[in-house]
């Protein structure tokens, strides 16, 4: 069997942690596995029919009022317990921010291998084979796990996802007792940022801006064309980072995020080595920079020659017009 | 307060990757190696740190002979002592082996420390493992991703990133606090710094003093292949009146590229 776990935030299972599991379910009649989900929380029940209906065969429903709030001691515990009795083959979670922070908690605390943040899993001579970006995406490794179970983080938006085929199973519900002390860290407070906006690592389409914005202000020209996509995200390259126009959170590249939009629209970025790397697994790549030999055009799709302060504007018209069709 | 910072050798981020493919390995000749861009913002924050509160900055690293040059910059940039936890065992891509021995080497020869400061991912592996899995080993509360940091007494109160916004995290000491960028700004290495980080002896500490067995020290992770991505074609380039180009691309974008 393979597991995934459900990360939950405001009362819903992440979109992500779905898609694993049925990214774990496409799988399912080719590598053999049946699949099941892992609900932690302090009351997730509800939560059930939203993972039957991805296509898990079991649902395992961990609830406990220390679990309302997120604790990577205390789910790691209740992940590792879960682990123990049910012994899956393998245990999947969402590369997100809560993933990547518990993940390697439960792989310590069973002795088992992890592969992070997985591009692609396939079955191999009977194992799982797991390749995962490393370098920020200048490689990419290929690997197998000797332990078991396995344990492996999916980067969201990369795995093509079928059809789910909706399935009416079985709920198992399991008691976790956390001993008293075992908490030492806890979240206090979710801080949201105000301006409601996509995040860089859940766009569909991201539009990011370079040196040649000229300072922090003509951001907004690309919030405006931004603004024109159901899920698009604003980016930067790291030196307008650097130079204090935009937060690191916006940030593409190896000391930033690595994303994989369907459209990636580079404005005003020369396309330094470390900020290809961050996108170069996006579907289409569009460049928008006036020197003609900035290296970004060698990986681009689409490239526009010019004044970005001409071409943003009618830009944001033309895709007014063709989204409205 | 007693800070241990841990730190790795990569190469830098304008490096071009190639691959040795025999050996499924990375060809390291050429590269120019540094200390991981994240595990600065750790240095730093422990220096910081030490600045208000008092206490000793210690920084370690686990690798082979060729580390130590980091772990000199670290010491001008004004750590108080490094150590080289000797691995020579090449780039196993397995974090919990490194976890292991870095949380043995903490119970053995750094007990008393306070916080356990890291970067929130090598720049490299990528992996985000190496943090969370000595928490773990060591039953310690963590914060990863930190941008903020403030220590108070025996606790600590970090601000991490994610997905849309921030987590507020209240975390008991001893505590493991990985690095984000924005968390502070990296200071340089002074000239004074230089000269003394070269006179400093830096200890070695063996991987059989730490007592692992080969169990424990045996990778999870078996490599079955390691590629460069296909290189991207350059496309299309437009040129000419702003108008008639941004018309031409979002028709491009709809009629050939299909993602509009």
């Amino acid at each position: 069997m393979i597991a995934v776990f459900m990360e939950t935030r405001d009362g819903k299972i992440k979109i992500c942690s779905l898609d694993a599991l049925a990214v774990a379910n496409g799988g399912a009649g080719v590598w053999g596995f049946a699949t099941a989900a892992v609900l932690v929380g302090g009351a997730v029940a509800d939560l059930v029919p939203s993972a039957f209906a991805l296509g898990a065969a079991k649902v395992y429903l961990i609830e406990n009022n220390i679990f309302a709030d997120y604790s990577s001691q205390a789910y790691g515990l209740a992940l590792a317990e879960f682990v123990g009795e049910v012994k899956p083959a393998a245990l999947f979670f969402a590369a997100t921010a809560m993933g990547r922070d518990l993940a390697p908690r439960v792989a310590a605390r069973l002795g088992a291998g992890l592969a992070s943040d997985c591009v692609k899993i396939a079955v191999k001579a009977g194992a799982l084979e797991f390749t995962r970006p490393i370098y920020a995406g200048k490689a990419f490794l290929s690997l197998t796990l000797r332990s078991t179970p396995k344990l492996a983080t999916l980067r969201p938006n990369v795995f093509p996802l079928g059809e789910a085929v909706p399935r009416a199973g079985e709920v198992v519900k399991m008691d976790v007792t956390v001993p008293e002390g075992t908490v030492k860290g806890r979240v206090t407070e979710v801080v949201k940022e105000e301006s409601a906006e996509v995040d860089v690592t859940e766009a569909d389409v991201i539009i990011s801006g370079g040196r040649g914005l000229k300072g922090p202000e003509n951001f907004a020209l690309l919030r405006d064309v931004a603004a024109v996509f159901p899920r698009a995200a604003v980016g930067a390259s790291r030196s307008a980072v650097d130079s204090g126009w935009i937060g690191h959170a916006h940030q593409v590249g190896q000391t930033g995020k690595t994303v994989s939009p369907n459209l990636y629209i580079a404005v005003g970025i020369s396309g330094a080595i470390q900020h290809l790397a961050g996108m170069s697994s996006s579907k289409v790549i569009v460049a928008v920079n006036k020197d003609a030999e900035a290296p970004i055009f060698k990986v681009a799709d689409y490239g526009i020659v010019g004044d970005l302060f001409e071409v943003l504007p009618r830009l944001k018209d033309e895709l007014k017009k063709a989204l409205a069709d | 307060m007693n800070i241990l910072v841990f730190v790795k050798r990569v190469p830098d981020t304008e490096s071009r990757i190639r691959i040795q493919h025999e050996t499924k390995s990375i060809v390291e000749d050429g590269l120019n190696f540094v200390v991981s861009p994240y595990d600065e913002y750790a240095v730093e924050e422990a220096l910081k740190l030490r600045e208000t509160k008092g206490g000793t900055v210690r920084v370690v690293t686990v690798g082979k002979d060729e580390a130590v040059a980091v772990l000199r910059k670290c010491l001008a940039m004004g750590a108080d002592e490094a150590f080289l936890v000797k691995d020579d065992s090449p780039e196993t891509y397995d974090g919990l082996r490194t976890a292991r021995i870095i949380a043995r080497a903490v119970e053995r020869k750094f007990a008393g420390t306070d916080l356990l400061l890291f970067g929130k991912q090598s720049v490299g592996a990528d992996n985000s493992q190496v943090p969370a899995m000595v928490a773990e080993l060591l039953g310690l509360p963590q914060a990863t991703v930190v941008t903020k940091l403030e220590v108070e007494g025996t606790s600590a109160t970090a601000l991490r990133e994610i997905e849309g916004g921030m987590e507020k995290i209240a975390l008991a000491l001893p505590a493991v606090v990985t690095a984000q960028k924005g968390l502070n700004e990296p200071r340089y290495e002074t000239l004074k710094g230089i000269m003394a980080a070269k006179k400093k002896d830096i200890p070695v500490v063996k991987l059989e003093e730490l007592g692992l067995g080969p169990d424990e020290l045996a990778s999870q992770v078996e490599v079955t292949g390691l590629d460069v991505p296909t290189q991207r074609q350059a496309g299309r380039i437009l040129k000419g009146d702003p108008a008639e180009t941004a018309r031409e691309l979002v028709r491009l974008l709809r009629a050939e590229a299909k993602v509009i």
